[in-house]
Formats: structure tokens, C-alpha cells, sequence
């Protein structure tokens, strides 16, 4: 052997040993987990379990007490049909406060839209709400600290703080703030705040038959929506925002933006 | 020097008096909190004037709260398919009921059933696997509940 291949060889086997066994174990996010025993948030859009009936809009409404006639809401389910050449559909009458009950599509200005059903490829319905992002851009714009993260997840917004700017309303991706029409000040969900500190579920999950909503605490490895973080099949709205939502959905199509 | 101090003066006035009138403006928990500056600026006792906001729905598990009183109404309900839904989404959010208010009042419309049971034809949708009816040609202007019983939707249908 050559000397300078011993020294090569010899540096080798010292880098080599100098790894600690602990370093090339992989982390179990189960335990990371469960040594943090505080609380975060995490909300489940199952989607393929949404039947389009609206009771969470209509029991967000009024839970929060938002204006029922006006076209604003904290939570709001759309409505999408593709047919077979691929044209996409969709629509969000009244933010679906009464439901779905008609075939034909609520395209706004250009009417009511009649599709043939043996044109159909495929219908389905996509719940809406705040995704409470991890590095929110309504939070960050806000000019006078009156919209904020909470230290287990939601944002909020301090009604007695907001100027009504209106900068927030702009800056999310996802279009979950609105202007509160009596408030005058800028408005958007919660996660019912006020109903996790009581220990009860939002509104919006509680009205839900269908079980197409479920909202859980990403820090208990045990809690059914961790568990299906951790391991199903998920996905989140706009990733290329880096917003990092936590809001979680199953059964999310491309068409859905 | 005194066409340099007339200004200036003026100056430190403003400065002070907007200092001032900051000093016993902003709230004393307004600042940077736990999660930082970019995301975390703010007042502090506004977290819990959100935690106190009024609750107005139950939705108590297994409707165990409507079950103290109404145990009846409640056994029917989970023996029938509609078993799924809960109380407060048809009967109005319980708020401080039986307390106030006395009587929830009961939405009785035939939009409320259609919401669900107006048949859609989306090929995979969840909505497909609710029985559905054509709203338009299935006794137009009835109420649903004149014939169907929402507790036991079985009944009379076989």
C-alpha cells in the first residue's frame, strides 16, 4: 500500500467513525410529537365525503354572528363540474349558505349554466375555510398589529385595533377574509377560537353530518387528523404560496384552486 | 441662534406630544408576543376577548345535551339514517336553551331537505349516495314534512 492511499483510507474509516449511530437514525415524527405538548391546530377537509348540503356555512353564520343576506363568510363550500372534453365548472352560490339544490350553475353575470348529465366526467364539492398558514401573509402585511398568529395556530383579528385598510383582505391567496359589512373592519375565520378553548369542536365541524370536516391538535400523535397528516394521502391548497397551510384536504382534484 | 430654536422647538413639542399621547393610547400588552414580530405584533388581551366570544351551538356528542330532556325524540332520531345529523342543524342553535330561549324554533322548510335530498348527478360525489329527488317534478310547493317523518324517515315508505 502506498502512503498516500493509507492517509486517503485512514481519513476515511476516522470520518467514518466520527458519525455518532444517533445521527443516521431516522426521527419518528410520533415521538418529535409527543415531546411537545402544546397545542396546534390542524384543520381536515375530507372532501369526498362533502354532499354539498352547506350546514356548516349556515351554522358558521351563525355561530359568528356574520350578516346572513350579505355575500361574505368565514367558511364557504364550492361546487365543480367537469365534463368530458374537460371544461371545468364552478360555482359558489351565496357562498353555499343554502346549499346545493339545483343542477345548473350559478355563473353570476353570465346566468345560470345547464349542464348535460351524460356529459359529466365528474362533480364534486370543496369546502372552504381559513387555512390559519404557518407563515401567514394577511398577519405580515397587517400596518398596525391588529391581525396576529396565536401560539397554537389561528389568526385573529383585534376588532378594536383594525383601521378597515383593507391590506389583508388583499394579501391572502385564498381569499378566506372578507370586510365585515356591520363591523367595518376586517373579518375572517377563526377556527371558532372561542369554541377550542371551551373544548368543543368548530361550528362548522359540529354541523356537518357527513363527517367531511374534522379539526384536531397536530401535537397529540394520537388524534385521528394527525394521524391521517402523518400517513394519508393529503394535500393542501396553493403549496406554491408557501404560505404552509393547516388546513389539510383529502380527495383534492387539479381543477381545485 | 434663536431662528434655529423657534423651529426646533416646535419640532421636540410635536415629538413629545405624540409621544405622549402614544404613551396613554396604546394599550400596556401591545407588543411582540410569543410568535415574533412579523407575525406575532399585537395586543395581548385580545386572544382572550376572543375566547370569550358567545357560544350559540352545542352539538353536544351523541346530542347528549338534548338527550337530558328530550330522550324520546333523540332514541328515534339515532335509530332512523338521519342519525348522522344533529340536533341544533334542523331545531336552531340551542344557545342557553332551556333557559332562553324557551322554544327553538324548528326549521321546518322543504329547502332544509333539499339541501341534501335534492338529487345531483355527479358521477363518484357523495351527494350520489343520499337519496335524491327531482325538487321540480316531486310535489312541487308541498312541504316535505307533511309526508315524511325527519326523525323516522323510514316510516310509511315501506
Amino acid at each position: 500500500m502506498e502512503r498516500r492511499d493509507f492517509i486517503k483510507s485512514a481519513i476515511v474509516v476516522v470520518a467514518g467513525a466520527a458519525v455518532p449511530m444517533s445521527a443516521l437514525e431516522l426521527m419518528n415524527p410520533r415521538d418529535v410529537l409527543a415531546a411537545n405538548p402544546n397545542l396546534k391546530w390542524a384543520f381536515l377537509v375530507d372532501t369526498t365525503k362533502c354532499v354539498g348540503c352547506g350546514m356548516c356555512v349556515k351554522a358558521c353564520k351563525t355561530e359568528n354572528d356574520i350578516p346572513w343576506t350579505a355575500n361574505v363568510s368565514r367558511t364557504w363550500v364550492e361546487r365543480y363540474v367537469v365534463t368530458k372534453e374537460g371544461k371545468v365548472w364552478a360555482d359558489c352560490p351565496k357562498q353555499a349558505r343554502d346549499g346545493f339544490t339545483s343542477p345548473l350553475l350559478d355563473e353570476n353575470a353570465a346566468g345560470k349554466i345547464s349542464v348535460d348529465t351524460n356529459d359529466i366526467a365528474k362533480g364534486f364539492f370543496v369546502p372552504k375555510l381559513c387555512n390559519q398558514c404557518d407563515n401567514p401573509p394577511c398577519a405580515q402585511v397587517c400596518p398596525v398589529g391588529a391581525t396576529y398568529k396565536t401560539p397554537d395556530g389561528p389568526i385573529l383579528v383585534d376588532r378594536t385595533w383594525c383601521i378597515g385598510c383593507g391590506y389583508c383582505i388583499q394579501s391572502c391567496p385564498y381569499g378566506a377574509r372578507f370586510f365585515h359589512p356591520v363591523l367595518h373592519v376586517a373579518d375572517k375565520c377563526t377556527w371558532c377560537y372561542h369554541r377550542l378553548h371551551h373544548g368543543m369542536k368548530t361550528a362548522c365541524v359540529g354541523a356537518c353530518p357527513f363527517g367531511a370536516r374534522q379539526i384536531g391538535n397536530l401535537r397529540d400523535p394520537n388524534d385521528p387528523v394527525t394521524q391521517a397528516v402523518l400517513d394519508d394521502r393529503i394535500g393542501i391548497l396553493k403549496p406554491e404560496y408557501g404560505t404552509n397551510p393547516q388546513a389539510f384536504y383529502i380527495g383534492l382534484s387539479k381543477e381545485v384552486d | 441662534m434663536s431662528h434655529v430654536w423657534r423651529p426646533l422647538w416646535v419640532v421636540i413639542i410635536l415629538v413629545a406630544g405624540v409621544l405622549t399621547f402614544r404613551h396613554f393610547y396604546v394599550p400596556k400588552d401591545f407588543g411582540i408576543q410569543e410568535q415574533g414580530y412579523m407575525y406575532g405584533f399585537h395586543r395581548l388581551g385580545n386572544e382572550k376577548d376572543w375566547k370569550n366570544f358567545p357560544i350559540s351551538y352545542k352539538f353536544s356528542k351523541d346530542d347528549s345535551y338534548c338527550q337530558q330532556c328530550h330522550p324520546g325524540h333523540v332514541k328515534s332520531l339515532l335509530a332512523s339514517p338521519h342519525a348522522i345529523i344533529p340536533c341544533e342543524d334542523c331545531h336552531g342553535p340551542a344557545l342557553n336553551h332551556p333557559d332562553n330561549p324557551a322554544k327553538l324554533q324548528i326549521d321546518k322548510r322543504r329547502a332544509l331537505c333539499l339541501r341534501c335530498h335534492a338529487n345531483l348527478p355527479y358521477p363518484g360525489a357523495g351527494r350520489n349516495v343520499v337519496p335524491g329527488i327531482d325538487p321540480v317534478t316531486h310535489n312541487p310547493g308541498q312541504e316535505c314534512v307533511e309526508c315524511h317523518n325527519p326523525h323516522n324517515v323510514m316510516e310509511g315508505l315501506q
